[in-house]
């Protein structure tokens, strides 16, 4: 049975048919070719697919296509700023926050939301946010500090992307 | 891909009912993070689903001219953790919600999935039982009220007839107001774990020093979240003492009916159950004595 629907993903408005039982997470890979969001345990536990939905980190393993009609959606291939790695992406790789990478894409996408929300997080806070990520490699240390860098000295004029 | 044979997108109460009537073999989603992860086990196949996730009047949390406070079902565990009506009248669902799988899941989990899901390691069961929550349950021409302890009956199994659909949460004021909660969740991890023991107490005092009622109610203790009846009884009009603390925690291990599985022994449990009744009993007394 298919279903149209019609979002924007990384800015750009997508028509799409899909079946009901087809996963966000399928259409992005399969149908759009956007392979930079993973699929790990396919069960809403590890975090490596995880888009943002009207700015919300979602497991897009476990979210039907059907409710993505209407909806804004990002993924790691839309955070770059003018074609340059975003703050998150820079201190990233500045602190050797990545590894094997598989997980990298969802832990980036939760703290891109984190810095849209215009709040400062505690090293506590930051874990909080990134519980619903799994990392195999790293052990987390580098990319909590990653985190909590890419928020230092934020300059002002990047403030304008309020909610 | 999951195999979903069709996909309604129901827009109001009555447009679900009806989709229900129509066949009460299809399964309504709403956040999807335990159906989702039936049909990925190929527990249910084929399935026609009944998407209530548009229908903006089951995510509302409200108070009435009565001070009863009606949840929504469709509020998210997130929306639980922020919401200041719960926040302020019964912060022990907040401290559940709170407990619940991750930033992620909590966003698209709903409290009414979880009920209805009925497993006994069903975060937001013990705090409901405790507060003595009320269910709405709405079919096509019909509608009753059950209390929560009522609508589980065993393990994924809950009073939802054919056709019947979880409208509304209900806690009326004398459950809640004056009270002082506490839920402890215990689990390897501090996030993205299922509790090996949930304990949820909530208790209002007499003159600060002498429980007027307490309520206890656990989970993962049995084959349903359940209510410690004998240690409630017990506990009302007595003095508030290390000796009566410890005899409620005592008198909670007999109404439980843990047992052994792969996550922890019945001991361990039945240990966990008498030591946790007793800090969260604790902890609610001290909130009890700031609210009143």
């Amino acid at each position: 049975m298919l279903k149209k629907i019609s979002c924007t993903i990384n800015g750009k408005k997508t028509d799409l048919e899909i079946n009901a039982g087809e996963t966000l997470l399928e259409i992005l890979r399969e149908r759009l070719h956007l392979t930079g969001t993973k699929q790990g345990c396919g069960v809403g536990e590890c975090g490596a697919c995880t888009v943002l939905i009207d700015g919300n980190p979602i497991n897009s393993c476990l979210y039907l296509g059907v409710w993505a009609d209407g909806r804004d959606i990002v993924t790691i291939e839309g955070v770059t700023e003018n074609g340059e790695p975003s703050k998150v992406q820079k201190a990233f790789i500045s602190e050797g926050a990545v590894q094997c990478g598989f997980c990298i894409p969802g832990f980036i996408m939760t703290a891109t939301a984190m810095h849209a929300r215009d709040r400062s997080y505690s090293e506590d806070e930051i874990k909080q946010e990134l519980a619903g990520h799994f990392c195999r490699c790293t052990g987390y240390q580098n990319i909590i500090r990653a985190v909590s860098k890419s928020f230092e000295d934020e300059p002002a004029k990047d403030g304008g992307k309020d909610n | 891909m999951y195999l979903v044979e069709d996909y309604f997108a129901a827009k109001s109460v009555e447009e679900a009912l009806d989709l229900l009537a129509d066949n009460p073999q299809r399964h309504i989603i709403a956040g999807g993070t335990d159906l989702l992860l039936k049909m990925r086990d190929g527990l249910l196949e084929n399935v026609q689903l009944i998407g209530i996730r548009d229908i903006e009047s089951l995510s509302s949390i409200s108070l009435d001219e009565e001070q009863s406070i009606t949840i929504g079902p469709l509020t998210t565990f997130k929306q639980l953790t922020v919401h200041p009506l719960i926040q302020k009248n019964m912060p022990i669902l907040t401290e559940a919600a709170l407990s619940f799988g991750g930033p992620q899941i909590r966003d698209m989990a709903t409290i009414g999935g979880n009920i209805c899901n009925g497993v006994p390691s069903a975060d937001s069961a013990p705090p409901l039982l405790a507060l003595d929550a009320l269910l709405k349950l709405q079919a096509q021409g019909s509608e009753r009220l059950l209390p929560v302890g009522e609508f589980f009956l065993g393990p994924g199994r809950v009073d939802l007839q054919p056709g019947e659909l979880l409208t509304e949460i209900l806690i009326t004021a004398d459950n809640y107001r004056s009270f002082g909660g506490c839920y402890i969740k215990f689990a390897p991890r501090k996030a993205m774990d299922l509790a090996i023991i949930g304990v949820a107490v909530t208790c209002r005092l007499h003159e600060k020093d002498t429980f007027e009622r307490v309520r206890i109610s656990l989970g993962v203790a049995g084959p349903t979240p359940l209510r410690c009846t004998a240690a409630e009884s017990y506990a009302q009009g007595k003095t508030i003492s290390d000796d009566t603390v410890a005899e409620i925690g005592k008198l909670a291990v007999e109404s439980a009916k843990a047992r052994n599985s792969v996550r922890a022994s019945k001991e361990y449990r039945e240990h966990l159950i008498d030591e946790l009744t007793r800090r969260a009993l604790k902890t609610a007394v001290s909130r009890a004595g700031r609210r009143s």
